[in-house]
């Protein structure tokens, strides 16, 4: 095998390696969910792996991710600390937020991953005054702040979009367009879908991805990134996927009425897991699948190992 | 031979604070619409720019709700910045950043990351400043956890507490008020931090004690002198610090005088004054009677015309009637005479500090 191909090998497998991670977790959590010992609900993104694995790949340990509530890829993508993560789910102290948080608001200060939020788009802002701090100490840092199509909509992301251009700051943003605002369709919010466009409009060099193919998305946030580093000022994302789950919970919604699972067929068929997991020789993708089994079920018996916080943790750190 | 003290305005001493600051932490910095303009927000960031260029001193997109999170973020990420808005009204854009992201990042994230992060608004008051630009709002601040609330009614209170907020590593919402501005009070030239939840006793007596918050702080001063023309002593604390409140000071205070009248720069319902009474009132009702009252602003919205705004506000004088009566009841009403009133604003606060 010449470079190339050892290289391309290289990322096939690391690249599987996450987005069989991410998929896996959510499906083990799904699993685990009915049982109660889940203690926070959970926004699963299940189908949507490959936008924050292909950003992900692109970033370095020092380089920041800022996630939303359904946060668990980029979480993952970016290496934050799985056993942590899944003793957060069920309450525990070990947790990356001592329990106090919940899915919705996973952090990992030591892997750069800023905490999540709930209120949607409210983490954009932050992510973008991240950056300021690193332009103004004069880091070689760049962060890539993730936000849905329904955050498109609040206008505190268009006053962060502004401010990073005027500011020329080192954010890649990304749009991960999967169509819905919990259950009401961008055609109901939106009377024109050109949200690329708009941001455009702000000075920011702004690109739609066609699909959410993971080498896609890796190529363009490479490309993006390149330019924060040159110090260019942002770039902005937008990515078409699609939600395989309920907006909130374990479950698929497919007989909810709001959507069809025809229109989730297109997006199966094309799963990311099982596109890039053919790429690899069979005996290396069994040896990935059975790390990821094993990590996650290390995982699951950390988190169940883990003692719930005693009722001191109810009054620390309200105040720093 | 002891130099005589140095006096500064309100409005310098917090100028003095930033620029003290600035010097000994590069990872202060001063942002807000208009900070680095030819007013400098009334003088009190006016040279900052010049002083330390424009990446340390630098005007916003209007953006209020933004530029919040994006405070954040630099807190976050360890910096210390001091968000500057002209008018308390305009903390309304910031709710959500405020509420749901300032307050909460420390808990929710179980201790992984902190916001040291002052938040700077000017209250206003007088000549038509009306429904939106007079609005004191710091009950709502008091109201969620992970919030410090602060509001200095002397020059020297504004720079120690000023340093003392930016040494916070927690948000904290500063509170100035426009008329105190020119007040003039002994500041001392170094360095030093007023700490955050330690009361300030600006008069001894033992008639009543009497709590008054910002700018009330200066009118309970003005109605002292008018009570203690008819002989009341008055306990006269200004709280400085609304969270964390010293309510042991105004307790402890109270529990020798058995009657609290709180003045609030603000309306009275579910507001600072409610909470410092309630908090009192548990701490002494059993032991034994207790005579408490509010004063605050009218509950209607503040209107422009001076007709009408004069009736919106205590003054010394309805302050002093009120005290007046509470430490007197049954005997023949008092009201000072206007032109001795008048005459109170004269008064000013020159410590001990």
């Amino acid at each position: 095998m010449d470079d190339r191909t050892t290289r391309d090998a290289d990322m096939a497998a690391r690249l599987y390696r996450s987005l069989r991670r991410i998929r896996r977790t959510e499906e083990r959590i799904a699993e685990v969910y009915p049982s109660d010992r889940i203690k926070s609900p959970v926004h699963l993104s299940i189908g949507q792996e490959s936008v924050a694995v292909g950003v992900c790949d692109v970033l370095g340990p020092d380089d920041v991710v800022a996630g939303t509530y359904r946060g668990h890829a980029a979480y993952l993508a970016k290496g934050g600390d799985l056993r942590a993560m899944m003793a957060e789910l069920f309450g525990k102290v070990d947790g990356c937020a001592r329990g106090k948080g919940g899915s919705m608001h996973l952090v990992d200060m030591d892997r750069n991953v800023l905490g999540c939020s709930a209120v949607v788009g409210s983490g954009i802002p932050v992510a973008v005054g991240y950056a300021l701090a690193i332009r103004r100490r004069r880091q070689d840092r760049v962060v890539a702040a993730f936000y849905g199509d329904g955050a498109s909509e609040e206008g505190c992301v268009y006053e962060s979009l502004n401010f990073a251009a005027l500011h020329k700051l080192p954010v890649l943003f990304v749009c991960e367009n999967n169509g819905y605002a919990i259950h009401e369709p961008l055609s109901r919010r939106w009377a024109a879908d050109r949200l690329t466009e708009r941001v455009a409009t702000f000075g920011i060099a702004a690109r739609r991805l066609e699909s959410d193919d993971v080498f896609a998305v890796r190529a363009a946030a490479a490309q993006g990134v390149a330019a924060l580093r040159a110090g260019a000022g942002p770039v902005f994302l937008e990515v078409p996927t699609y939600r395989w789950r309920e907006h909130v919970g374990p479950s698929e919604d497919y007989d909810a009425g709001y959507r069809s699972r025809d229109e989730a067929a297109p997006w199966m068929a094309n799963d990311q897991v099982e596109r890039v997991g053919a790429l690899l020789p069979p005996e290396a993708r069994a040896a990935i699948d059975a790390a990821v089994e094993a990590e996650i079920a290390d995982a699951l018996a950390f988190a169940e190992a883990s003692p719930f916080p005693d009722a001191r943790e109810l009054h620390a750190h309200v105040y720093a | 031979m002891s130099t005589p003290e140095r006096t500064l305005r309100y409005v310098d001493a917090l100028r003095e604070a930033l620029v003290q600051e600035m010097d000994r932490d590069p990872d202060v910095f001063v942002f807000g619409l208009d900070v680095d303009d030819h007013k400098g927000i009334q003088g009190s960031t006016l040279g900052l720019a010049e002083r330390f260029g424009p990446e340390r001193c630098f005007t916003t997109p209007l953006s209020e709700d933004a530029m919040t999170g994006v405070a954040i973020g630099a807190a976050v990420a360890g910096m210390r910045p001091v968000h500057v808005h002209i008018r308390m009204d305009f903390l309304m854009l910031c709710m959500n950043q405020l509420v749901n992201m300032a307050a909460k990042t420390h808990y929710m994230y179980g201790g992984a990351a902190k916001v040291p992060l002052v938040v700077r608004s000017m209250i206003g008051k007088s000549w038509g400043q009306g429904a939106q630009h007079s609005q004191g709002l710091h009950a709502m601040f008091m109201h969620v956890p992970g919030l410090k609330v602060v509001a200095p009614s002397n020059a020297h209170d504004a720079k120690g507490c000023l340093i003392a907020a930016i040494r916070d590593d927690n948000p904290v919402i500063f509170m100035e008020h426009r008329l105190l501005y020119p007040l003039e009070a002994p500041v001392p030239e170094e360095p030093y931090t007023v700490p955050l939840g330690q009361a300030r006793r600006m008069t001894r007596g033992d008639d009543i004690t009497i709590v008054g918050v910002s700018n009330m702080a200066m009118e309970c001063l003005r109605a002292e002198e008018l009570l203690r023309d008819v002989g009341i002593g008055v306990d006269l604390i200004d709280p400085v610090s609304l969270v964390p409140l010293d309510i042991d000071t105004i307790a402890g205070s109270a529990r020798r005088t058995r009657r609290l009248l709180v003045v609030d720069n603000g309306w009275i319902t579910a507001g600072a004054g409610a909470e410092i009474a309630a908090a009192v009132a548990e701490r002494l009702g059993p032991e034994g009677p207790l005579t408490v009252r509010r004063m605050g602003f009218a509950p209607t919205t503040c209107p422009t015309t001076p007709a009408l705004e004069r009736l919106f506000y205590p003054n010394p004088a309805t302050i002093a009637e009120t005290a007046h009566a509470m430490v007197r009841p049954g005997g023949p009403a008092w009201s000072p005479a206007p032109e001795r009133a008048e005459l109170a604003y004269q008064r000013s606060f020159k410590g001990p500090f």
